[in-house]
């Protein structure tokens, strides 16, 4: 493994994509939030949200990552992300169901052959506070019961000291322990605070061999917030024009209303542009999301609100 | 990357019915609407669709005559001697009137003037009704704003405004007259009356006494006849230094005092340290904002060599994802260019630029097959010595140039017979505060662009003009001050 690092870092250094992380492009604090807010302006209308809606709903990674889940708790999860409204007809699914390692084989039995994905948080998630041979024995633990996906967190601590490299070499690291499952690495950007480091561990993230960059656990406040997507997305995009390579995002945690959802897609839309705007390379994270796109599309069909009794909520 | 679909939203249309549009306006003049002398009427259109939306009277100097012999007397007989209390108190009722049909007033902006709703609900009239806030507040302190001096009114002025910010322009020239003892006789744009003929229907309405403001409409003509009327006492203009230039000449051996808000060629500065996709966003902002119909746009871009390929892509696909089109949508980033003749121009100084070797580069939106649009425009493979670097165009047309240097980039920005905004994209303070004592502009915005508070002073250097509007600076020009 520590070959296949070196040589992949030799590789960049040798065809100059490597960066000195140290000089990740500045974000103007004003600028982004105001960027950000006019997104929220977007006037979102008939078709459009409808699509927009039914679209969202594709992208949701549904999510359970509790200390007192429990296989039954999983298995009505992975059978909601199936069926998630069937009075509506014709929805689509949710893209994934997120749950701690311990519970993957649960998730991809119950979800069979369904196309939806398992992806599992691990690397001592949701702090990272461990050592590293621990953190890739439980991504390939994760692998090794069938995730498709893995959500690893980034050493914040080791980040905050300055210490690029040892980050830039865990994800590193995690992706090999990855194999075939794709890894969303994410930064936890309510720990990371400024958006200067969050684009600073954008960055080390893409270098490092991230399929998807992800806001936060959720377990941390605040979580995903627009402006910090922005910038994440505007790292994305950067990334882009130097690779050519696509890397996915996923903001997670604090995304609980269909109108937010659907300011994010407007926000995509206009950053990443259209090759974005499904769920291989996009994806929200999150548990209540889901319910209230459901209430939206019931009400663009019938032009009345139902109770939320309506709505299941496993 | 593609962005097709970030343009083709759902219509959502403001609705026009939440305004009402007479289909005929007569001139304001003490108090009262009345006919023109001249019986003369002329059609405003929509400029989005080119359908008339309203005929409008046309002053000749019999009206121009009555308009500020009514401020004269209103001027003499009460409001001057009014304390200033009270007339602080007739303009917080102006203001909070416009505040209380802000709706309609964004929605006749924009029918009337081609700007996309959102801008005229989100900037024009909210920062209109704030000047008048703003003004109203200094009108029982001019004591502190001319400390142990005495500040006292001139008498009538005439106003005469643009067709850019209608209602917006309006304010800023209406609210620091009142708030300092003098009257009004304004006389708004040809193509865009609408606003400011609203705006007398809330004067009226809020009692302010007959005379204090008068609304005339007309052509250059009628501006003509109120610069050299004899009883006008103060000419404040905003339009083109042409104009600017034959008022100056008009005045001169008057005592009329005069403030212009002429033309401008603004700099947009971006150093290799600045946060980029804010700086571009800063410079879209700076040049597309109103369809480029602002005279402190920044229309000339200057970027430091090591960036500009990393810029002119980012630029290129933020101006894929502006809508243009409907400016009833609320979706409509880019509305319509606000007459012919201005489309007429802008196509002009396009095909110049062609001419001169430029290369150009429009997004790939659709225009609406009616109406007057224009795409939004950059030219690379300009120098300095273009005529579309250097004469203001006032559409949405940006022009960029590579520099190396400070001092280069300084003097390149400097290199223009206009001096009224620049902006500056950089992470370094230093160079910020450098930069911002040697360029020859009124204004200019480190880090952002286009920035707009009552509280702030705006005008120009050279030929941009002179006399500042906004802020305590706004109060000297409506005072003699002993």
């Amino acid at each position: 493994m520590l070959h296949w690092l070196q040589t992949k870092i030799f590789k960049m250094a040798v065809n100059g994509t490597l960066p000195d992380f140290s000089f990740s492009p500045h974000v103007d604090q004003v600028g982004i939030e105001e960027r950000a807010s006019r997104f929220t302006k977007r006037s979102i209308k008939n078709e459009t949200k409808v699509n927009g809606l039914k679209l969202a709903l594709n992208m949701i990674d549904l999510t359970t990552l509790e200390g007192k889940d429990t296989d039954g708790k999983v298995k009505q999860l992975c059978y909601k992300a199936m069926h998630l409204h069937d009075v509506y007809g014709g929805l689509p699914t949710v893209a994934a169901v997120c749950v701690y390692p311990s519970m993957v084989r649960v998730a991809k039995q119950a979800l069979g052959n369904s196309g939806i994905k398992v992806a599992a948080v691990a690397t001592a998630f949701p702090s990272g506070q461990a050592p590293r041979d621990v953190k890739i024995r439980d991504t390939k633990f994760a692998v090794d019961e069938g995730a498709d996906e893995i959500d690893m967190v980034i050493s914040r601590g080791k980040f905050h000291q300055g210490e690029y490299n040892f980050v830039f070499d865990e994800i590193a690291a995690v992706k090999e322990a990855c194999s075939a499952a794709r890894l969303k690495v994410i930064l936890e950007t309510g720990e990371l605070v400024t958006y200067d480091k969050v684009r600073r561990a954008s960055d080390i993230a893409m270098y490092a061999g991230a399929d998807f960059i992800k806001t936060s656990t959720g377990k941390i406040s605040p979580a995903a917030t627009m402006p910090v997507t922005l910038v994440m997305l505007e790292a994305i995009r950067d990334f882009y024009y130097k690779t050519g390579k696509k890397i996915a995002m996923k903001p997670a945690g604090g995304i609980s209303k269909a109108k937010l959802a659907l300011h994010y897609l407007v926000m995509l839309n206009e950053v990443l542009g259209e090759e974005w705007m499904n769920n291989e390379w996009f994806r929200f994270g999150a548990s209540s999301l889901a319910n209230d796109i459901l209430m939206q599309l019931m009400k663009q069909k019938t032009g009345v609100y139902q109770s939320p009794d309506y709505f299941s909520i496993d | 990357m593609k962005f097709d679909s970030a343009r083709e939203l759902a219509p959502a249309p403001e609705s026009k019915s939440a305004a009402t549009i007479k289909p005929q306006y007569e001139l304001f003049i003490n108090g009262k609407f009345e006919k023109p002398a001249s019986k003369k009427y002329y059609h405003t259109i929509n400029p989005a669709t080119e359908e008339r939306i309203s005929s409008i009277a046309e002053s000749n100097q019999a009206d121009v005559d009555r308009a500020v012999k009514a401020a004269r007397q209103a001027y003499e007989k009460t409001w001057k001697k009014m304390p200033g209390k009270e007339r602080a108190k007739y303009i917080f009722r102006i203001a909070r009137m416009v505040q209380e049909r802000a709706r309609e007033f964004s929605i006749v902006e924009t029918l009337n003037g081609g700007k996309p709703i959102r801008e005229s609900r989100d900037f024009d009239v909210p920062t209109a009704a704030n000047h008048f806030f703003y003004y109203a507040g200094w009108a029982d302190k001019l004591e502190y704003a001319f400390p142990n001096r005495q500040a006292s009114p001139l008498g009538v002025a005439g106003q005469i405004i643009p067709w850019n910010f209608p209602l917006l322009m309006a304010a800023w020239k209406i609210a620091p007259a009142l708030a300092t003892g003098n009257t009004v006789v304004l006389k708004p744009a040809e193509t865009t009356p609408l606003t400011a003929l609203k705006l007398a229907e809330i004067i009226q309405e809020a009692d302010l006494p007959p005379g204090v403001v008068n609304i005339i409409t007309g052509a250059g003509a009628t501006g003509a006849a109120i610069v050299n009327h004899p009883d006008v006492n103060k000419i404040a203009f905003t339009g083109s230094t042409d104009v600017g230039k034959i008022i100056q000449r008009a005045i001169a051996g008057t005592s009329k005092k005069a403030t212009l808000e002429l033309g401008g060629k603004a700099a947009n500065i971006i150093f290799d340290d600045a946060p980029l996709d804010q700086a571009v966003e800063g410079v879209i902002n700076g040049i597309f904002f109103n369809q480029g119909h602002v005279c402190c746009a920044g229309s000339r871009l200057y970027v430091q060599e090591s960036v500009f390929d990393q810029v002119l892509r980012k630029l290129k696909d933020r101006m894929e994802t502006l809508i243009v089109g409907d400016p009833m949508d609320k979706n409509t980033d880019i509305g319509a260019i606000n007459s012919k003749a201005q489309l007429d121009t802008i196509n002009k100084y396009l095909k110049i630029g062609l001419q001169e070797g430029a290369d150009m580069y429009q997004s790939s939106c659709k225009l609406p097959g009616k109406g007057f649009f224009c795409r939004p425009t950059l030219f690379t493979n300009v120098a300095q010595s273009n005529r579309i670097t250097q004469e203001e165009i006032f559409g949405p047309v940006l022009t960029i140039q590579t520099f190396r240097t400070d001092d280069e980039v300084i003097a390149k920005a400097n290199n223009t017979p206009y001096g009224l905004s620049s902006g500056v994209w950089t992470d370094k303070g230093s160079k910020i505060f450098n930069l911002t004592t040697k360029l020859r502009s009124g204004v200019v915005w480190a880090n952002t662009f286009n920035k707009f508070d009552p509280v702030s002073p705006f005008g120009g250097y050279k030929e941009s003009g002179y006399g500042r509007e906004g802020g305590l600076h706004g109060l000297y020009a409506y005072v003699n001050v002993k």
